[in-house]
């Protein structure tokens, strides 16, 4: 930047300002530790000197038992990764088709663009959990040929129609924020209408909503466990196995911690991502 | 001989008609400046032209090809009229020489090395052979606007239509961005200029039309409508122009 230009020392008044500003960040974060501490202390009081602490210690937080339900659990759990796995990539796909019908003008497609409308509100409005129960037992239930009977295949097929429905709103949002001067600069250029949409709408709307789509997904990883509701046995249903049989919860808390251990990075990933774009838009940038 | 006329041309907005029956014609290797006040008409009869707009009344005819025809394929037409914005409208996701190529590649299919080879000659002819790489927002405005007019003619249109081009830019940019436009006439372009750049207009057009409220109230030479305007309305804006320093 200074192109070999040595910059003048700093003047006086310069290095006392510096002095008080790293004063100033020292006490800050002497502050932030000490009102952490107090807070952790105060919680942890609250709860141990509760009059039920015992009980919930013995059946929540008993380590035995933690180590005993873990090796289960987890093993559960990596039903829950596969689900997830398997369902984000095709969600992914649905979203973007139903966003991309609700967009086509010619005529012909009338009856997509109404199906895709029709889809998105219908799911979007019926809770996660009944989708999974209706498709669950309602599709076996019709005995067609072809339609899968296994419990995590109808579980996948449950959560890719309702999270499909988020995940099109989301792209739908993006493809809107894109502005008409991009579409009007791409026409202009002789392209056609689909041409404009692939080439130029779609990679900006696409960039905007990773963080809106990660969100999303970070709720997906969670909302695996509900498949637990139509007999697939991961990590929710282990524990609960366990909780059952033994009256112990703590194998709920090793699930719970499984599932945060999931989230957290993908949260952070999405806070990421969200600062970036934001940095790269800067003060008053394009 | 005409390269386009413009015959009857009505716009209407909700109850308000903005272009009340505007009649041009222009010549091949012309120069038009349409001048006149925000909200004249300049902008629209441009969009126009390009069929980013629906006429509501008369025809527009293109190298004796009716272009306003409802069923004329909107696309073809516009393969042969290149487009230039007030606000640059760069792809802010594609490199400058992406946004050059890209009508070439996939509108015209110019293979990539073809069309890349052409758009770094016409990056190097207008002094922007170092930015093929760079990212629009990289680029000051008057480059941003350079790289947009390059990628108009990238894909060698009949006619280049400019929408107020220099309105964004501070005025040591607007220099820059007017030598790439004289060096456009120079090379023989069909152009219609909206512009606000009185003295630009002065020098650079053949025929300059003053539009008011929707309607071609005046065209002539520039020496003309600049020295000696016919209508009282034509006297009226330019001498606000003087006093407002812009002339």
């Amino acid at each position: 930047m200074t192109d070999g230009v040595t910059p003048p020392a700093k003047s006086a008044r310069q290095l006392e300002r510096e002095r008080v500003r790293r004063g100033q960040a020292i006490r800050s974060s002497s502050v932030a530790t000490a009102s952490t501490i107090v807070f952790l202390v105060l919680v942890g009081v609250l709860v141990t000197s509760s009059p039920g602490w015992p009980r919930v210690r013995e059946t929540f937080f008993d380590p035995e038992w933690f180590t005993r339900a873990l090796p289960d659990v987890l093993q559960g759990f990596w039903i829950n990764v596969k689900i997830f796995l398997i369902a984000e990539p095709i969600i992914l796909v649905v979203g973007l088709l139903v966003a991309l019908a609700r967009g086509l003008r010619a005529p012909v497609f009338f009856p997509l663009r109404v199906l895709a409308v029709v889809y998105t509100d219908v799911f979007r409005g019926v809770p996660t959990l009944l989708v999974i129960m209706l498709v669950g037992f309602g599709l076996p239930a019709l005995q067609l040929t072809g339609v899968p009977s296994d419990e995590i295949t109808l579980g996948v097929v449950a959560l890719v129609l309702a999270y499909g429905a988020y995940v099109a709103e989301v792209f739908r949002a993006g493809i809107d924020t894109v502005h008409p001067s991009q579409i009007a600069a791409a026409r202009s250029l002789g392209l056609s209408h689909g041409q404009a949409m692939r080439h130029v709408v779609l990679p900006q709307a696409v960039r905007r909503v990773i963080p809106p789509l990660l969100n999303d997904f970070v709720s997906l990883q969670k909302d695996t466990a509900l498949v637990s509701t139509i007999g697939v046995i991961e990590a929710l249903r282990q524990a609960q196995i366990y909780a059952a049989s033994k009256f112990n919860y703590t194998p709920y808390l090793v699930a719970a911690l499984l599932f945060i251990v999931l989230t957290i990075p993908m949260a952070r990933f999405t806070d990421y991502l969200s600062a970036r774009a934001a940095r790269r838009r800067g003060p008053g940038g394009a | 001989m005409t390269l386009l006329r413009i015959e009857g041309v009505w716009k209407n907005y909700r109850h308000q008609s903005v272009l009340r029956g505007i009649d041009l014609d222009v010549a091949p290797h012309e120069v038009v400046c349409l001048i006149g006040a925000s909200g004249s008409g300049k902008s629209t009869l441009l969009r126009c032209v390009n069929l980013l707009e629906t006429i509501d009344d008369g025809a527009i005819h293109l190298d004796g090809d009716e272009i306003t025809d409802v069923r004329a394929d909107v696309d073809e037409v516009r393969k042969r009229i290149g487009m230039v914005f007030q606000s640059y409208n760069l792809f802010p996701h594609m490199t400058v020489l992406d946004n050059i190529t890209l009508a070439p590649r996939k509108v015209h299919g110019t293979p990539r090395d073809r069309a890349e080879e052409q758009a770094r000659e016409l990056l190097a002819r207008f002094g922007l052979a170092d930015k093929a790489g760079e990212y629009p927002d990289r680029l000051s405005g008057g480059q941003q606007q350079r790289v947009a007019v390059i990628r108009a003619i990238a894909t060698q249109p009949r006619l280049l239509l400019l929408d107020e081009v220099t309105s964004a830019l501070d005025p040591i940019l607007v220099t820059e961005v007017l030598s790439i436009i004289r060096e456009l006439k120079d090379a023989g372009m069909t152009m219609i200029l909206a512009t606000h750049e009185m003295s630009f207009a002065r020098d650079i057009s053949d025929t300059v039309c003053f539009l008011d409220g929707g309607v071609l109230l005046e065209r002539g030479s520039p020496e003309q409508i600049f020295s000696d305007p016919e209508h009282p309305r034509t006297r009226e804006f330019l001498q606000r122009v003087l006093d407002a320093g812009r002339l």
